[in-house]
């Protein structure tokens, strides 16, 4: 399972690709790809261009659920996706909508 | 301190100016991120995991109260309420808008500074003693010199693309403290036979995935020689550089593979060329540059203060303080204070806003406007008077800043590793706060004395693992976090690259490691005179091997 990740443009936010096409804040609220060609179909998409001036440093992450929640595999993308672990009062765990916080 | 003449802040303005207009055109897609990242990078901004991050340079790491103010101001204004001071010297911002960030260059251009030459393979930030102009054992002001070599590297139009970026560090102790070999130029300052000043010159130090301890390439230097001298050593890195492989790129790669005799030949003969030219460094040059780093004018005082002497008996906190973080000054009197950046269980190298605002007003108050940053991530004030420490030192706790441990076991330098760092491997700050923890007994860090732990998160060493007395290196095994351990590094005048002491420990065995260390050392030594670094050397990686991992 994999979802596409890159940091916005105007303030470097971690963003995940969601089901429309926009760029959303919450790894859960991300378009969940199952199938490889599915995957590179879109990273090779319009959708995704850094020349859109929305995103730069577009890649593809591997997720899984865990407690019923869409998650990062590797820690890194779990750090990315929740903020400094050493400051949890910053990043995107810090806000209320975070099911960290 | 040294101020920008008009060109100085025409430059900076100017530099400012255009990135602003750079950033607007990135937005508006006239730039593409691919020809917008060196232009950022030039100006110290970074991406890292959550944000951009903001590289400031701290020249030397002199700061006065002014400055100290507006990195106070920038945290709360634009970032989250603090900055994270670097073994560079600098100090960074985790959370910076890329919007934001001309107004931020703004607003660092009003008190002199700016990001320039903070990325990139130009010269970068010229780093040097953090008790320059007060030590008592220093032989002369390293900052005039380090000013000096700013203002040649700064955007010197032959060093701008350089194969890699190149370090210089100056002391002028002889106990060093800026660890100069381990940067690709080191300079010690000295005198010969005549009286006359000169510099050691050591090239080709550093740490990343080759460490290397600098080679001595000059026993004496003689003053008017630096600039070209310096200038012979760039241009023969530049002309023979390896630009084909950026891990074989700087100037160590360079000495190992060329060798001291025949590289030292090059430079000479390339100095024969440049010398006699307009790099001369003329005493009149040394001494207006001096005239900016005067010391300040010290009142005439005893060199026992009873008011300090009284405290000291009074209040045992105060007395494990001062005993710790006082280094000794050339004014009777005074002496100069390390603020650290360690508080038991705290991120190495972090202030908030209102820390830099505090220590802004005891530099102002007591310390003749004067803060330093040093490379192991604690800020100092150079010049204190000992009649006025107890009144400083109640300040300090009161804000959270009188931790009695610099030189200590927790007081550790971390790089940002996982946490922040796009680059990492594993995460350093938790494992510093947990060695903290373990250590958190001021007793038993007494106990333990002079010791240094250094942690990455990568091989590129930010946190100078290599020469940490214990070294730590974060890396990734199959997805985990993973630690290795080198003993035996060290940064000062007996530099030397730590070993690889075994197989490594996952993040929650690392602190249990540490601790096994210690204990080692402690029944190892000779006596509580010798430290850590003496016994490992007496001794030999064998006990400590057989603490960690059993008779093999
Ligand atoms: S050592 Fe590695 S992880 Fe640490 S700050 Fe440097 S690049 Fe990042």
């Amino acid at each position: 399972m994999k979802v596409i990740t890159a940091n916005r443009l105007l303030d470097g936010e971690v963003v995940w690709l969601g089901p429309d096409g926009k760029w959303v804040e919450v790894v859960g609220d991300a378009r969940v790809f199952e199938e490889a060609s599915e995957l590179q179909q879109v990273l090779q998409s319009e959708t995704v261009s850094e020349e859109r001036q929305e995103v730069v440093g577009v890649y593809e992450i591997e997720v899984a659920y865990k407690d019923g929640r869409l998650t990062p595999t590797r820690l890194r993308e779990a750090i990315r996706a929740l903020g400094p672990t050493t400051h949890p009062y910053l990043g995107k765990q810090a806000r209320p909508e975070s099911p960290a916080a | 301190m040294y101020r920008y003449d008009e060109f100085d802040q025409e430059f900076v303005n100017e530099r400012v100016a255009q990135f602003k207009d750079q950033v607007r055109r990135r937005l508006s897609g006239d730039l593409t991120e691919e020809q917008f990242k060196p232009l950022r990078l030039m100006n110290g901004l970074y991406l890292q995991l959550h944000a951009y991050m903001l590289r400031v340079a701290i020249p030397y790491g002199t700061l006065n109260a002014r400055q100290m103010r507006k990195l106070a101001h920038i945290a709360r204004s634009y970032d989250r309420g603090y900055g994270h001071f670097t073994t560079r010297q600098n100090i960074q911002f985790n959370w910076p808008t890329l919007a934001d960030t001309p107004k931020i260059l703004e607003e660092l251009a009003e008190v002199q500074m700016h990001a320039i030459q903070t990325s990139g393979n130009c010269i970068r930030n010229v780093t040097s003693d953090q008790f320059a102009g007060a030590a008592d054992d220093e032989f002369a002001d390293p900052r005039v010199y380090a000013e000096i070599l700013r203002q040649w590297s700064s955007l010197h139009p032959e060093f701008l693309f350089l194969p890699r970026k190149f370090k210089i560090a100056i002391t002028g102790a002889p106990q060093d403290r800026a660890a100069v070999q381990v940067h690709d130029i080191g300079l010690q300052l000295t005198q010969n036979a005549q009286g006359e000043v000169g510099f050691v010159v050591f090239v080709g130090g550093g740490l990343g995935r080759t460490p290397m301890v600098g080679r001595k390439v000059r026993d004496f230097l003689p003053e008017k020689d630096l600039l070209s001298y310096c200038e012979a050593i760039l241009r023969v890195y530049n002309r023979y550089g390896r630009r084909d492989n950026k891990y074989k790129a700087r100037i160590k790669i360079l000495m190992h593979e060329t060798g001291l005799d025949a590289l030292k030949q090059e430079i000479e003969t390339e100095f024969e060329a440049v010398k006699h030219t307009f790099l001369d460094l003329p005493r009149e040059e040394v001494e207006r540059i001096n005239a900016y780093f005067a010391p300040p004018a010290f009142e005439t005082l005893p060199a026992v203060s009873e008011n300090f002497e009284a405290e000291k008996r009074a209040t045992p906190v105060f007395a494990d303080f001062v005993h710790r973080n006082l280094n000794g000054h050339k004014a009777p009197g005074y002496a100069s204070l390390t603020i650290s950046l360690k508080p038991i269980g705290g991120a190495p190298g972090d202030a908030s806003d209102e820390q830099m605002e505090v220590i802004a007003d005891l530099a102002e108050r007591f310390g003749h406007d004067e803060i330093r940053v040093s490379h192991e991530q604690n800020l100092v004030l150079p010049h204190v008077k000992l009649d006025d420490l107890p009144t400083v030192f109640k300040i300090l706790q009161a804000n959270g800043l009188a931790t009695p441990n610099a030189g200590l076991v927790t007081d550790m330098i971390a790089c940002p590793g996982m946490d922040y760092c796009a680059l990492a491997n594993a995460r350093s700050i938790p494992i510093a706060q947990e060695i903290s923890q373990r250590f958190h007994d001021i007793k038993r860090q007494q106990d333990v004395g002079d010791l240094k732990i250094k942690i990455s998160g990568c091989i590129n060493a930010c946190g100078h693992h290599h020469v940490g007395h214990i070294g730590i290196l974060g890396v990734d095994r199959k997805g985990e976090e993973f630690y290795q351990i080198t003993l035996g590094g060290s940064a000062d005048q007996n530099t030397s690259i730590g070993k690889i002491i075994g197989r490594g420990f996952p993040a929650n065995e690392i602190a249990d490691a540490v601790e096994t260390v210690v204990e080692a050392y402690l029944q190892n030594r000779v006596g509580p005179e010798e430290t850590f670094i003496e016994t490992y050397r007496r001794v030999g990686d064998a006990p400590f091997k057989e603490a960690l991992y059993g008779t093999v």
